[in-house]
């Protein structure tokens, strides 16, 4: 196992474990993005690049500009732009930017150099997955079809801002 | 160092577990508890893919791809939760909303 392979997996978990001690979530959720950015590439070391995009695309495009709209839809009002303020501050994204461009020299180096997985290591090519996730596995795609129409559903209806109804008795108590 | 590779991932991957499970367990912060969980598929998706360029089948991949969907049915039904909780408790704190009376 190659050189890049150890530079990315102590990337990982370094990043990994600066999400479990950051107090602030935003510094949390940068270095939680730069954590999944390395796994992504070590999907691509393991002959997997068809789910090394999808790793990027959806965990670490949809699923994490979600959870950053949410954190920064929570906290509106006239302090918001002070926290932008102190969050924004350089000490603050120079150690994931960093990691970042760390990742990006060793995928760089990876696409110039004629791609060959490391010994003990055989590639699956997107090909055979989508043949398997449509031959054989249909039914559990379908599935999570209805999961994630499941998932639009409940997110509406809980999301959903009902009008406060609260019962007379319960009206002076401060809610 | 010469580890067979597949020892090597499965390794990266229960670390990352664990980390995920760690902050699982000391944080109060729903959101960081919504990340944990996040942190924990990403190391079980990362073990199946191992697993899968080890034995050069694609099931492990597909298998991702599925953790991969439900991780986002998750994520958007998870916040939805946590936004009324949010509204009800006005706090993000797990430990307020211990006690639910229907």
């Amino acid at each position: 196992m190659g050189v890049l392979f150890y530079i990315t997996a102590a990337i990982a978990v370094f990043s990994t474990a600066m999400v479990v001690t950051r107090l602030n979530i935003m510094h949390a959720l940068l270095y939680l993005i730069v954590s999944l950015l390395s796994v992504a590439v070590i999907f691509y070391l393991y002959g997997a690049p068809y789910m090394a995009s999808l790793e990027i695309i959806v965990y670490a495009g949809a699923i994490m500009v979600l959870i950053i709209f949410f954190v920064m839809m929570l906290n509106l009002g006239p302090e918001s732009s002070r926290l932008e303020k102190q969050w924004l501050k350089p000490g603050m994204w120079a150690a994931p930017a960093v990691l970042c461009v760390v990742l990006l020299g060793e995928l760089v180096y990876l696409i110039a150099q004629n791609h060959t997985p490391v010994t003990g290591i055989k590639e699956v090519p997107p090909k055979a997955v989508g043949r398997a996730l449509f031959g054989p596995y249909i039914l559990a795609v379908e599935l999570s079809a209805m999961l994630l129409m499941a998932g639009i559903v409940g997110a509406y209806h809980l999301g959903r801002q009902q009008p406060k109804t609260l019962h007379r008795f319960l009206q002076s108590k401060p809610s | 160092m010469n580890i067979h590779p597949t020892t090597a991932g499965m390794t990266l991957a229960g670390i990352l577990f664990v980390l995920g499970l760690i902050s699982m367990l000391i944080r109060r912060n729903m959101i960081f508890m919504l990340l944990s969980v996040e942190i924990m598929l990403n190391a079980a998706g990362l073990a199946f893919i191992v697993a899968s360029s080890h034995w050069a089948q694609p099931d492990g991949q597909v298998m991702f791809m599925f953790i991969l969907s439900m991780a986002a049915a998750e994520v958007s039904v998870g916040l939805a939760l946590i936004l009324q909780l949010y509204h009800q408790l006005k706090s993000l704190d797990s430990d307020e909303a211990s006690r639910m009376k229907g």
